[in-house]
């Protein structure tokens, strides 16, 4: 059998159609400065009940397909007992079905992580696993908060390796503030010396409602995007040199160890997601749930849905998200009619010249992925007419 | 009709803030024209934006009716002037409705250049002039220096300068006394043909043109028609009154009354304030002397920040014109900014003015250009023209010198100031003219200076270098030929109309690094290198590059982050839709209004 590489069109094309599941576990134990997901801290206590209030909403979602990935994200999932986590996955298994060899992928702190949680978490069905690493610079750490020491994430990787985890991932935060280029340098072959089969580098990204937002506001530096763009570069080139195959923005995988759950939102496939917050698309319709704990609890407990917010994405907005999630990837997009009218836009011919942008047959392909979203903004712009 | 020897007309000359207001209310109070429960605060200053700024814009008239000590009747009529430079053609013709004024200064801060521009101008007209100290109850305030200070300005003895608090009342008894005992009455010849000079207009929505008026010989009668000089209009006499503050109507106004006359015309354009009112059937010989256009000084182009507002806007001036007859318009189309009007004011404060009551009143967004003085270039034929804007300016081939408006500028400040304000001076091209003592403390300096270097930010610089204690007065004074440019600031090699300026040649490199410098931090990046440069001629002066952004992209856009990425970046799509493009390159509304600012030396 041929292993696709984690940026060929063909796997990106075909990721359309997985049936894929998310569950959102709100959990950790403090909000990091950054962050700016529907998460809980200090709340522990009421892991019991968020989980059965899971498994309620998991049951009442109407059949659905075998799966092909279950992503459990949060939050910190790891926060959760290994018995709760099995439980889930065995219900969801039960409710929908899994594809033989499915995804089963959760998000982990070093911290939370032992050779017992490893074992236990393999024993229920895991076989994908990411670490929350963001850097391996105490100082760097500190500033953005995280509480463990660099040394805990090989201890935690080499206790997923030896339970049997396929897949482990390291999260990486490039551009915090005060973090030079050789340090970002340093944390990149340090999480290359662990041998990841997946890494995602993010930029640190001052979203509004944060405390980095209320620090920024109050004049402390931010993130600087030149610098930024130079460690984004940097990491391109080490983590290909690595055998890491960039396949998103911010995305690098080993053959075959691309993110199933991802690839699949990528490919504007429907997926299922459950918990407080937490987004779906089934049936032509983008929803989401109350992202509020408490509110999120009584909803469900009794027997209300917890779904606000939806929106029905169909004809050319649906044609336009499917460029606007496609073009994140170095698959690009197939054409389609949005992506001819792209090309032959004003913006589309500038965004060529600069080099941000070609068509490659019958496909459409960011070449600069640090100016994707200059790229989406004329996808968005763009009128069927 | 009252007999002229028993009316006074005068008005109050006064600094901002010296208590002209106050003192208003006081004599309307004082002499039963309103009522102490009727007494709202300032009842002459009514409209909001004067009340807010603590100016007057519009000169109004009231009349007092006063029974003397002596038991005697006498009809006061207060003129109220407008109290900043940029209205001295309406003072001017306020006063000339005057025989008398009182002169008003603070008891703590003194005499301020504005009040002793204004006595001049009391003084030149003719006028008996009565000092007055007022805020004698403030516990800063020092009579006697004050009093040295007007008898240094006006002449006289110091028994002449009386002593008021507007505020709580004391020694206003004794000024209505002063004022009939030493304003003359008005002299004027009921049997000599109507002469009736207009000293200000309004106009209301109802009754159309508003004028006031001062009969200065005849008589001025409902059903009359009545002949405007300047202009050789003729209108029915519609109704002729009196305010007392309220407007009633009077059959008639005789020699030395003072009231409004309404016409029934529309167009306050039409209305020209210091023309002469005669009798259509009887007309005068000549005019009143005095009459003059009201001349822009500052000029700004004006532009809807969308360009659908364009007929709002004109619109919008239509009205503003209705009672504002010194403002003046003419479209005006800028590459950069798209249609608009070139605007001429009076001053940099009834710019402020009006840019503030279009944005208030008429809910416009407006980008405003660089104001500017008008230029008068001579051209190789010999021929003149007048440049309001610096795209007009001709060719250098075409022309042989730029003339700029000058002023005589008069600054008062205390001793210790001088020498900071000769170096202001001296960087603003300005000549030394007098320096003289008021007093040991306070001395008065005047200055020759180009309009151009006074008119903008130079009173904030002033009074921030002399703590707030200088006072500015100026008045034109002819045009001067000067070495001055054009500077062009160019985005991406494409020269930007609305950044040009005329400047002198010792200052394009200011102007022109300023705003290159302000730009690059305004502009945002784009996917390519923009360079910014200020040229004078083909020859680049100053000069900075926008780089190319290199990253713009969400780091994270998972299944939770669809909808919202997707808003967020919708409206910095939106955001886009509304930058204007110059050449290739995208500039927001704010830069132009943010790189306009006319602080351009700190």
């Amino acid at each position: 059998m041929v292993i696709d590489s984690p940026d060929s069109p063909d796997l990106a094309d075909e990721a359309a159609s997985w049936p894929a599941v998310y569950i959102h576990l709100p959990f950790c134990a403090r909000v990091c400065p950054y962050c700016d997901f529907a998460v809980v801290a200090g709340r522990d206590d009421l892991t019991d009940r968020y989980v059965a209030a899971l498994l309620a909403e998991i049951s009442s979602e109407p059949d659905w397909l075998p799966l092909r990935s279950v992503y459990f994200g949060g939050g910190t999932p790891s926060r959760v007992a290994p018995e709760l986590l099995a439980r889930l996955v065995a219900d969801i298994g039960h409710r929908f079905g899994l594809e033989p060899g499915a995804e089963i992928s959760l998000e982990a702190n070093p911290e939370d992580w032992s050779p017992g949680t490893a074992v236990g978490l393999v024993d229920a069905g895991f076989n994908r696993v990411s670490f929350g690493a963001q850097s391996f610079h105490p100082e760097v750490l500190r500033s953005l908060g995280r509480v463990h020491l660099p040394e805990a994430v090989p201890v935690a990787v080499e206790a997923a390796r030896h339970a049997g985890f396929a897949t482990v991932n390291l999260d990486l935060i490039y551009g915090t503030p005060g973090e030079r280029l050789s340090e970002w340098e340093d944390t990149l072959a340090m999480a290359m010396g662990m041998g990841p089969d997946h890494v995602s580098c993010y930029s640190l990204t001052v979203e509004r409602g944060t405390e980095l937002y209320r620090q920024v506001e109050a004049g402390s530096p931010g993130p600087d995007p030149d610098l930024q763009a130079d460690q984004y570069e940097l990491a391109d080139e080490l983590l290909a040199r690595h055998g890491l195959v960039a396949y998103e923005v911010s995305n690098w995988a080993r053959p075959g160890h691309h993110c199933r759950y991802n690839l699949a939102v990528w490919g504007q496939a429907e997926y299922l997601s459950f918990g407080m917050g937490a987004h779906r698309y089934r049936d032509g319709v983008r929803s989401h749930n109350l992202s509020r704990l408490d509110l999120y609890l009584e909803a469900i407990e009794q027997g209300a849905s917890a779904r606000r917010g939806m929106e029905r994405i169909e004809g050319w907005p649906a044609e336009l998200e499917r460029l606007f999630l496609g073009l994140r990837r170095r698959a690009g997009v197939k054409m389609g009619p949005a992506g001819r009218r792209l090309i032959e836009s004003v913006e589309g011919k500038e965004l060529v010249a600069a080099g941000a942008l070609a068509s490659r047959g019958d496909r459409l392909v960011v070449l600069r992925p640090l100016l994707t979203d200059a790229v989406i903004r004329a996808v968005l712009a763009l009128s069927p007419g | 009709m009252f007999p002229s020897a028993r009316i006074r007309n005068f008005s109050i000359i006064a600094h901002i803030d010296h208590g002209k207001s106050t003192l208003a209310d006081r004599l309307l109070e004082r002499t039963g024209a309103i009522s102490a429960r009727e007494m709202r605060d300032q009842v002459l200053d009514s409209m909001d934006l004067e009340r807010e700024r603590g100016i007057t814009i519009k000169a109004q008239a009231v009349r007092l009716n006063y029974r003397s000590r002596e038991g005697e009747d006498y009809v006061l009529n207060l003129i109220d002037t407008p109290g900043h430079v940029d209205f001295s053609y309406e003072v001017s013709r306020s006063l000339a409705a005057c025989e008398g004024a009182l002169l008003l200064a603070d008891a703590a801060q003194g005499v301020q250049a504005q009040t002793v521009a204004n006595a001049h101008m009391a003084i030149n007209a003719g006028l008996e002039v009565i000092p007055v100290i007022n805020k004698i109850d403030l516990p800063a305030a020092d009579p006697e220096r004050v009093t040295g200070e007007l008898v240094g300005i006006l002449g006289g003895g110091p028994d002449e300068v009386l002593s008021i608090s507007a505020k709580t009342g004391a020694g206003v008894d004794d000024l209505l006394e002063a004022i009939i005992a030493h304003f003359p009455p008005p002299e004027g010849s009921i049997d000599d043909p109507l002469r009736a000079l207009v000293f200000d207009s309004y106009y209301d929505i109802y009754r159309g043109v508003v004028c006031y008026v001062r009969v200065v010989d005849g008589t001025l009668a409902v059903g009359e028609r009545v002949q405007f000089m300047a202009t050789g209009e003729s209108h029915d006499a519609e109704e002729v009154g009196v305010l007392t503050p309220k407007a009633v109507a009077v059959g008639a106004l005789g020699p030395g009354e003072v009231g409004y006359l309404i016409t029934g015309v529309k167009e306050i354009g039409r209305i020209k304030v210091g023309d002469t009112i005669t009798n259509a059937r009887r007309p005068a010989v000549s005019a009143l002397a005095g009459y003059d256009e009201p001349k822009p000084m500052v000029f700004s182009g004006l532009f809807p920040t969308d360009g659908d507002d364009y007929e709002r806007l004109r619109e919008a001036l239509d009205k503003l014109t209705l009672n504002d007859a010194s403002l003046q318009y003419e479209p005006e189309t800028s590459k950069a900014l798209g249609f608009g009007f070139r605007l001429g004011f009076l001053g940099l404060l009834h710019m402020e003015i009006v840019r503030e009551r279009l944005e208030r009143e008429y809910d416009l967004d407006l980008v405003a250009t660089a104001p500017s003085v008008a230029f008068r270039v001579t051209m190789q034929d010999g021929s003149t023209l007048d440049i309001r804007s610096p795209q007009d300016l001709p060719d250098p081939t075409a022309r042989v010198e730029i003339q700029e408006p000058y002023v005589k500028a008069m600054i008062i400040a205390p001793a210790g100031f001088v020498g900071p304000i000769m170096e202001l001076v001296q960087a603003r091209r300005g000549e030394m003219g007098t320096m003289h003592y008021l007093s040991p403390e306070r001395v008065e300096l005047t200055y020759r200076l180009p309009l151009s270097e006074v008119v903008f930010d130079f009173f904030d610089l002033l009074k921030s270098r002399t703590k707030g204690y200088a006072t500015l007065d100026y008045e034109t004074a002819g045009y001067r030929s000067s070495d001055l440019v054009k500077v062009d600031i160019l985005l991406n090699s494409v020269p930007v109309d609305a950044f040009s300026s005329i400047v002198h040649r010792d200052k394009a490199a200011t102007y022109g690094r300023t705003m290159v410098e302000r730009l690059r931090a305004l502009i945002p990046r784009q996917l390519f290198d923009v360079p910014i440069q200020a040229a004078v001629g083909g020859r680049i002066i100053a000069r900075e590059t926008v780089k190319a952004k290199r990253k713009d992209v969400t780091a994270k856009c998972y299944g939770g982050d669809i909808s919202r990425k997707r808003k967020l970046l919708d409206r910095q799509k939106e955001g886009k839709k509304r930058m204007k493009l110059v050449g290739s390159v995208e500039v927001p509304q704010e830069a132009f209004v943010a790189a306009l600012r006319v602080d351009l030396d700190e």
